[in-house]
């Protein structure tokens, strides 16, 4: 029975399930959330959720991986991203419900209620501050810190991981390009979270969650963050192992796993298909795949400007809704390419290594 | 704006801007003795930027480096099994590998963000633990991500009949150097 469920986990684990689950999973969370926002229903994850951290680390590879104490904060992170996803989740149907009633949201009431800065705020924040460092007293005296072996140039750990918060970035260096993954896609999304207050000039839901006023912005954001920052920190803390495969939580970690993933260019794809040899020429070889690109980033958006998109063209502005679209392109660019990777093995769409120049 | 309202408040027209300029008070910046404040404020600070920066510049052509020779030789060709030689991995960076026609020589950084990848003598091919991606013996990358095959260095014979290899010259296989004399050592 144990081993059975053991085997399971580990099979639903496996890199296409676990993204494909965890889109599948918030989906389902976002569209029932009347149900899913219910008390019972947290109670009943964190109960669930203790049984099986009770028994889960019977098993000495599972309770391995677990007690890291690298990996302690990230389940603690499991849990409390759980709970204030559940909360926003919970405000945001009170509120819904009581603005479709006509009557005040939650946060309404907050302003007219006024306390002292001194006593009742600094107090409670100093009375935090006191238990949060006893707690970390407590932590750094009881976990060892994560110190690995002295640094040496001709040994790579393995498996080599960046600090947890940068877990994301190092997923997404597994599919793309140092420059991509390292530089452009990071630099979009510091430029595209500053971009958000003037792209986004919708008043609705300020100061107050609602879900019904903003159903694409509270889900896009709830997806950006959740599934591709929070996911693939757990991704990258506790299903990569040595050699940066993938392990199931409950898998022995062993050096010699190896799946052959023999990565092939869409070029080469391309140019198999006509049964040619491949030009020598860069940039004919790779014309298929520069062809896709331009027309993905130049085509795409007037075209769904004129027609799924109409309304958002209106409302936007067409310059706003170009930079938007753009932005939005490139953030589709990164499951894409994991899917294509998952899927058939691409590794490059656009792959010119003579120039460095690689999508 | 603010002249309209001056104008109408004064209606006589009596020069209204002369009573707003006042000469300065003594220790106070004059409009004239600002402009040059400022000039010698940024100069001075440009200053200070070009000597932090002429430092860190300095800092990066040290008097001493500690680092082995980019030449060395490796020993006889016969001394050479077949296969993947890891004896200069930790002090040269580098694996000869020896192959039933001749030698040659990789290097060890991944050609994706320069980890160094692990030699795994039962599947027979390097793999990176930072990203996972893999190379076959002569180099050529199979999976992952990394974009090109891990680069050779030059490798000859001296004259003594030693293996000499040379990491300031490196062959890339995507720019067709792999062909060039230097990048391969047949041997027989
Ligand atoms: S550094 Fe080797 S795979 Fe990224």
């Amino acid at each position: 029975m144990g081993e059975l469920l053991k085997n399971a986990i580990d099979w639903a684990f496996q890199p296409t399930l676990y993204f494909a689950g965890t889109v599948g999973a918030l989906f389902a969370v976002l569209f029932w959330r009347k149900l899913f926002s219910k008390t019972v229903v947290i109670t009943v994850f964190f109960a669930v959720g203790t049984v099986f951290m009770l028994w889960a680390p019977s098993d000495p590879d599972f309770k391995k991986i677990i007690t890291k104490p690298d990996n302690i904060p990230i389940v603690i992170l499991i849990a409390s991203v759980v709970f204030f996803t559940w909360l926003a989740l919970r405000q945001a149907v009170d509120n819904d419900r009581a603005i479709a009633k006509g009557e005040p949201t939650l946060e309404a009431g907050l302003g007219k209620k006024k306390v002292f800065t001194w006593p009742d705020l600094v107090y409670v924040e100093f009375i935090c501050l006191i238990l949060f460092t006893a707690f970390l007293i407590v932590w750094s005296l009881k976990v060892q810190a994560p110190i690995e072996e002295p640094a040496a140039t001709a040994r790579t750990p393995n498996p080599s991981k960046a600090p947890w918060y940068f877990l994301g970035l190092q997923e997404m260096l597994v599919y793309f390009d140092p420059w991509i993954a390292g530089v452009v896609l990071p630099g979009f999304i510091i430029v595209g979270l500053m971009a958000i207050p003037y792209l986004d000039t919708n008043p609705k839901g300020n100061g107050y969650y609602t879900f019904n006023e903003r159903p694409f912005a509270f889900s896009f954001f709830t997806a950006g963050f959740l599934l591709f920052w929070v996911s693939f920190v757990i991704l990258g803390t506790f299903l990569r192992g040595p050699n940066w495969s993938f392990f199931g939580p409950f898998e022995y970690w062993d050096l010699h796993k190896l799946e052959p993933l023999v990565n092939v260019d869409l070029s080469t794809y391309f140019w198999n298909m006509l049964g040619q040899p491949k030009p020598l020429d860069p940039l004919v070889r790779e014309a298929p795949g520069i062809v896709a690109l331009l027309g993905f980033f130049l085509v795409l958006p007037p075209l769904l400007g004129k027609t799924v998109l109409k309304g958002m063209v209106k409302s936007m502005g067409v310059v706003r809704f170009n930079v938007f679209m753009h932005l939005m392109l490139w953030f589709a660019l990164l499951p894409i390419k994991m899917i294509l990777r998952w899927t058939i093995n691409l590794k490059y769409i656009v792959g010119i290594p003579e120039w460095f120049f690689n999508v | 704006m603010a002249d309209e309202t001056q104008e109408t408040t004064n209606p006589s027209n009596e020069e209204p801007a002369k009573t707003l300029v006042r000469s300065p008070l003594r220790g106070e910046l004059s409009r004239r003795s600002f402009f040059s404040t400022l000039a010698f404020g940024w100069a001075t600070f440009a200053a200070a930027s070009a000597g932090l920066l002429g430092a860190a510049g300095r800092f990066m052509f040290p008097n001493v480096l500690f680092e082995p020779p980019q030449e060395f030789k490796a020993g006889f060709p016969s001394e050479f099994a077949m296969g993947v030689d890891e004896r200069f991995k930790a002090t040269y960076g580098c694996w000869i590998v020896r192959e039933p026609t001749g030698f040659f020589c990789l290097s060890t950084v991944c050609t994706h963000l320069g980890c160094t990848p692990n030699w795994l003598t039962a599947d027979e091919k390097f793999k990176c633990p930072c990203h996972g991606s893999g190379f076959i013996m002569t180099g050529i990358n199979i999976e992952g991500p990394a974009p090109r095959p891990l680069e050779r260095y030059r490798i000859v014979l001296a004259e003594d009949g030693q293996i000499l290899v040379d990491k300031n010259t490196k062959y890339q296989q995507e720019k067709g150097q792999w062909e060039l004399d230097g990048s391969y050592l047949e041997y027989a």
